[in-house]
């Protein structure tokens, strides 16, 4: 049904230039976190490309969905999604992490559209579940999605939060797991291992789905069954790759926090904007 | 004449190495972040005394707390950003309370963390940790010192907090200058003016020196690496001889060694002190030079704050 109407042409090529912000902007600051920024592309396309109610005019519009990205060290993604979305010029964003830009190491409300600085980790579940909470008070119909990193499960105010959600019924809440497999140190099933990551928020009573993170149908298509969820938040294991697009990031734990130099940079990009 | 950087936390992997070798009651635990402060080279070596408890700090706490009140001195590390700040309450509950023999050695303090931005920039983690009883507070300036005063900490019993910082430093301390827990260094003798530093801020106080000796100023500097218990006999003592001084630390102005040389001179000999740090604000991203120019905590800040406490007088 929904399916038909899905662009999925545009999703590609906003994919596919968000991929190349995050590049060059990374390269341009010689540092910064590109694999957990790469894994999550797709899911922050489909949030903000076709999924979400928001209006890059009005980032204050209390009707909005909003968007808390609790792995803040994502921010390139972050940023070059809001940039391609219009809240702010994508000239911009090579001044990443730079000193007096807006674009901080990892997000804050210097920039229009964020919602949450998140560079703690473990902190964002929480601050989204109070704006859901708000929401039901004020009997608003927005929706609040949540971008959390496998690794960041570590974390026990996580599972403080897991316990919360399905107390209050929050069915405008859905969390996103970020199932990259890999954290700072290495393997997250070395460091900490979180499996069976599915059963734990079952356990925890949320509604839990599993999908593809790179397929936009599957991505799409959980974020609708989450809105027809009554009284249960759901949450979304996104099954992903770290450093997805880039061969030599993919799997490598080395480029969670590492920049590559910006001759490759280039090179991968002209590839990238080809295809 | 040739300035030689060192990172702090090459040396804190490097002695954590001779201390496993040295008491088998070593242990040490990481937050996810052991590749980047280097503590995983002692999980290369002693793999059964290093434990990875993933990205969950106030866990590591208290699991550190077990392993001391099991005999074992363990030796907690991550980003200072996260400790204190995730598990304050394990500090104060489960260590220094039960003045557990836990040495908490967090790397990447205050601004100089660079274009991470403020959200991993601490600048309030020695005030915080000086307000809780029993805790010793260790501030190094360099990385023969931190070497010396991590293996002090370790053959003292109690908790420590050892704050170090991101950038490689100027060396400061050769074999030939000791370096011991407790007490302030003079590291240059003066008589108009105190200056009062610990950490990145104790070079820049010597740099301050040169300037303040090129106008007539003869500035006497103290490395105050240990913030608690602070040399409170050191600082009475510059405080009786110059009349006036100047603190410099890479933290928030408020509570920290800044706070501490104030409650200590208005205790018992009252001089004026102007105090050099982070003025209670956060920082932002940026290279760690440009952000120590626009945040003041530059040898020029402290000479300017020395010649007018002098001009003053
Ligand atoms: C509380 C806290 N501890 C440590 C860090 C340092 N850190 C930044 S990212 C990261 C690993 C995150 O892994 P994951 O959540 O899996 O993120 P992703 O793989 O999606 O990048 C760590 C340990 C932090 N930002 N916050
Ligand atoms: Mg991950």
């Amino acid at each position: 049904m929904e399916e038909q109407s899905i662009p999925i042409g545009m999703l590609l090529q906003k994919a596919a230039k968000i991929r190349a912000h995050i590049l060059e902007m990374v390269a341009e600051a010689k540092s910064g976190h590109p694999g957990g920024s790469l894994s999550a592309v797709e899911i922050l396309v489909s949030l903000f490309f076709y999924k979400m109610r928001h209006d890059p005019k009005r980032p204050d519009w209390p009707d909005r969905d909003r968007f808390v990205l609790s792995k803040g060290h994502a921010a390139p993604v972050l940023f070059s999604t809001l940039a391609e979305a219009g809240y702010l010029p994508t000239s911009e964003l090579k001044t990443l992490r730079k000193i007096n830009s807006r674009l901080q190491g990892h997000p804050d409300h210097r920039v229009p559209g964020v919602e949450f600085p998140g560079g703690s980790l473990g902190i964002g579940l929480s601050a989204a579940i109070g704006m859901a909470l708000a929401g039901k008070v004020d009997k608003k119909d927005y929706r609040v999605y949540a971008l959390l990193g496998d690794g960041e499960l570590d974390e026990g105010e996580t599972w403080e939060a897991a316990m919360a959600a399905p107390k209050f019924k929050l069915d405008n809440l859905t969390a996103i797991v970020d199932r990259n497999g890999i954290q700072q140190d290495g393997l997250t099933e070395q460091i900490m291992p979180m499996e069976p990551v599915g059963y734990k928020w079952k356990a925890f009573n949320w509604h839990v789905l599993e999908v593809d993170g790179f397929d936009f149908r599957q991505v799409i298509d959980a974020l609708e069954k989450a809105e027809n969820m009554r009284n249960r938040p759901t949450v979304i294991i996104a099954h992903t790759v770290k450093g997805k697009g880039v061969s030599f990031m993919e799997w490598d734990p080395a480029y969670h926090g590492k920049a590559p130099d910006k001759d490759t940079v280039r090179k991968l990009v002209k590839t990238m904007l080809e295809e | 004449m040739l300035v030689q950087l060192a990172s702090m936390r090459d040396a804190y992997a490097e002695v954590l190495l001779e201390l496993g070798e040295e008491d088998p009651r070593v242990v040490v635990l990481g937050a996810d972040t052991s590749v980047s402060i280097k503590t995983s080279l002692f999980g290369d070596r002693y793999p059964e005394r290093f434990f990875n408890v993933g990205i969950a700090e106030a866990n590591m706490m208290g699991i550190a707390a077990g392993l001391a009140l099991a005999g074992k001195i363990p030796f907690v590390t991550t980003y200072a950003a996260f400790v204190p700040g995730k598990c304050l309450d394990q500090i104060r509950n489960a260590i220094a309370y039960p003045n557990l023999n836990v040495k908490i050695v967090s790397s990447h303090g205050g601004l100089t963390v660079g274009p991470d931005g403020a959200s991993h920039q601490t600048i309030e983690d020695v005030a915080a940790m000086r307000a809780i009883p029993r805790m010793h507070i260790i501030v190094p300036a360099d990385a023969p010192s931190t070497k010396s005063l991590v293996a002090q900490a370790c053959r003292t019993l109690g908790p420590f907090y050892i704050r170090l910082s991101r950038p490689s430093v100027p060396t400061i301390y050769s074999a030939s200058k000791d370096v011991e827990v407790g007490k302030a260094k003079i590291l240059k003798e003066g008589s108009d003016i105190g200056i009062i530093a610990c950490g990145i801020m104790v070079n820049e106080a010597m740099e301050a020196a040169e300037a303040l000796s090129k106008m007539g100023v003869s500035a006497e500097i103290v490395d105050s690496h240990t913030v608690k218990p602070l040399d409170s006999e050191t600082i009475i003592r510059v405080a009786k001889k110059t009349g006036a001084l100047v603190t410099a630390e890479e933290q928030n102005i408020i509570g920290g060694l800044g706070g501490a040389v104030v409650e200590t001179v208005t205790d018992s000999y009252p001089v004026p002190v102007s105090r050099i740090g982070v003025r209670d604000t956060f920082g932002e991203s940026g290279e760690h030079k440009e952000l120590m120019i626009k945040y003041g905590l530059t040898s020029k800040e402290i000479t300017r704050a020395a010649k007018h406490l002098v001009d003053s007088r």
